[in-house]
């Protein structure tokens, strides 16, 4: 039996071997390729707003610019070379969404329609769609009580 | 019949020879640093199939037919077949040699498949069960990423230690006709978990199994790191293969000057972004087959340990937060000299 000290010592040792990569770099370059999605789409909004367009379609067109980019980059295969540099900064955006979408929907097209696509394609992102509609209950809830205090 | 040595070995009696062997593997394997060795190459991801799985299967398929052809004998000859590959329930292997209706057992030792194979085909050779056996195994980059890990074109950033499966296949068949190459010996691993939990560190949860098989196979046999020309391990990569050398180190066996990582070998991490290094069933088997076997033939290599390596981690145990056992089985392998 190995025991749990020496379990603990091995993990050390093999964490003190094992390079990670550099935050701040990461960070930086990060902040470049997300700067960069969200000029692309701030772009798309202010031409849209410029010619007439309402606010709120104008930036859902700026969303829909984006998820068309991922999903034309993750179809060419570039999404995940691109996703070595850039990290969080094509990952956070809604980038990020749809190549996680999109990817698993070309992976599980072959296993058929309904229990390939249909059945799969929600896999990765799932989660986020259970997450994100429940915070916003919470959220709503807690502004709606905020609201009638005030 | 062999004889039990030390606690987890066997001393082969009747000489075990590999009769041929062969390989194929992918684009990326020939574009790596032992490109020259491989012989068959597809340069088409899906080959002429329609799926990654299928794929792999006629990977399997190829080589098995290729390495009975090689070998000269009718394929009525080949007694059983012992061979495995990284998806459930052993896809590529079932459906890759079922057209050659030659008795099978299917084996899993995650990477370390090809080594348990080999093990098991030189056993019943030994024992004068079979005159000839295949051992074979094969691993795919896409239907391994998409079973243990993400789909293919899904982005995210792999950390340093993370693998890069190799995809290739290789089989071998074993006689006891007198052959170039023969297996003397070998060391069955047991499994050896400390605790690593980190699925894009196999390195780091194999090296101990690996640093256990070796150990025990010098302590069994009564021999010496010196005694070996190479001692091949399978897939620990570039952090692995590090810590291994020192686990056996510590046991007091300096393998830090005759120690080879097919892992390590296979791949250029500067040119072809792989990160630690190779894995999967193919990683050890495709290496073997072309590079270490080409040393032997041409006489740079006289006596080898041969140790595939397998992280016998699975989708579920990952998602339920479980550690990653380990484990590794050892050959003993060397030139025949009087032969051919």
């Amino acid at each position: 039996m190995i025991s749990e000290k020496q379990k603990k010592e091995y993990k050390d040792y093999v964490e003190q071997k094992t390079p990670n990569h550099n935050l701040m770099v990461d960070m930086v370059l990060a902040f470049i390729f997300g700067g960069i999605f969200s000029v692309i789409a701030q772009g798309v909004y202010d031409l849209l707003m410029s010619n007439g367009f309402e606010k709120i379609d104008a930036s859902t067109w700026g969303s829909i610019s984006l998820i068309f980019i991922s999903a034309v980059l993750t179809a060419l295969g570039w999404y995940k070379k691109i996703v070595k540099y850039a990290g969080a900064g094509i990952i956070v955006p809604i980038t990020g969404f749809a190549n996680s979408v999109i990817s698993t929907a070309i992976e599980y097209k072959n296993e058929g329609q309904v229990f390939g696509i249909g059945a799969k394609i929600f896999i990765i992102a799932g989660p986020v769609i259970l997450f994100g509609c429940l915070s916003s209950v919470v959220i709503g809830a807690i502004y709606y009580i905020i609201q009638l205090v005030g | 019949m062999g004889k039990q040595i030390g606690k987890q070995s066997i001393a082969f009696d009747k000489v075990v020879y590999i009769l041929a062997n062969t390989e194929v593997v992918g684009k990326k394997e020939k574009d790596g640093p032992l490109g020259d060795y491989f012989q068959n190459i597809f340069d088409d991801h899906l080959l002429d199939k329609k799926t990654w799985e299928m794929t792999e299967a006629k990977m399997q398929e190829q080589v098995s037919n290729k390495v009975i052809e090689l070998s000269g004998l009718s394929k009525d000859k080949i007694r059983y077949i012992f061979g495995g590959d990284l998806m459930a329930q052993l896809m590529a292997t079932t459906f890759g040699i079922k057209d050659l209706e030659i008795p099978f057992y299917g084996v899993f030792g995650a990477c370390s498949t090809f080594g348990a194979s080999m093990q098991l085909a030189s056993i019943m050779i030994d024992a004068g069960l079979a005159d000839n056996a295949m051992a074979i195994s094969s691993s795919h980059y896409s239907s391994a990423e998409r079973q243990f890990r993400f789909p293919v074109e899904f982005g995210y950033q792999r950390p340093k230690s993370a693998a890069w499966t190799v995809t290739g296949a290789a089989a071998v068949i074993l006689g006891n006709e007198s052959g170039a190459v023969k297996i003397t010996g070998m060391t069955t691993g047991k499994i050896v978990d400390y605790g690593i939990d980190d699925a894009m560190n196999m390195g780091g949860a194999m090296a101990p199994a690996a640093a256990d098989t070796i150990v025990r196979h010098f302590k069994d046999f009564g021999t010496r790191p010196g005694d070996y020309d190479l001692i091949v391990t399978g897939d620990l990569g570039v952090y692995g293969k590090e810590i291994a050398c020192k686990l056996v180190n510590d046991e007091g066996y300096d393998i830090s000057q005759n120690h080879m990582d097919c892992g390590v070998e296979i791949y250029s991490d500067k040119e072809q972004d792989t990160h630690a290094g190779g894995s999967g069933c193919g990683c050890s088997a495709v290496t073997f087959s072309a590079m270490v076997m080409n040393k032997f033939k041409i006489g740079e290599l006289k006596k080898i340990l041969f140790v595939p390596t397998g992280a016998l981690l699975t989708t579920v145990s990952t998602n339920l937060k479980e550690t990653i056992p380990a484990i590794a089985h050892a050959l003993v392998i060397e030139r025949n000299e009087v032969s051919k």
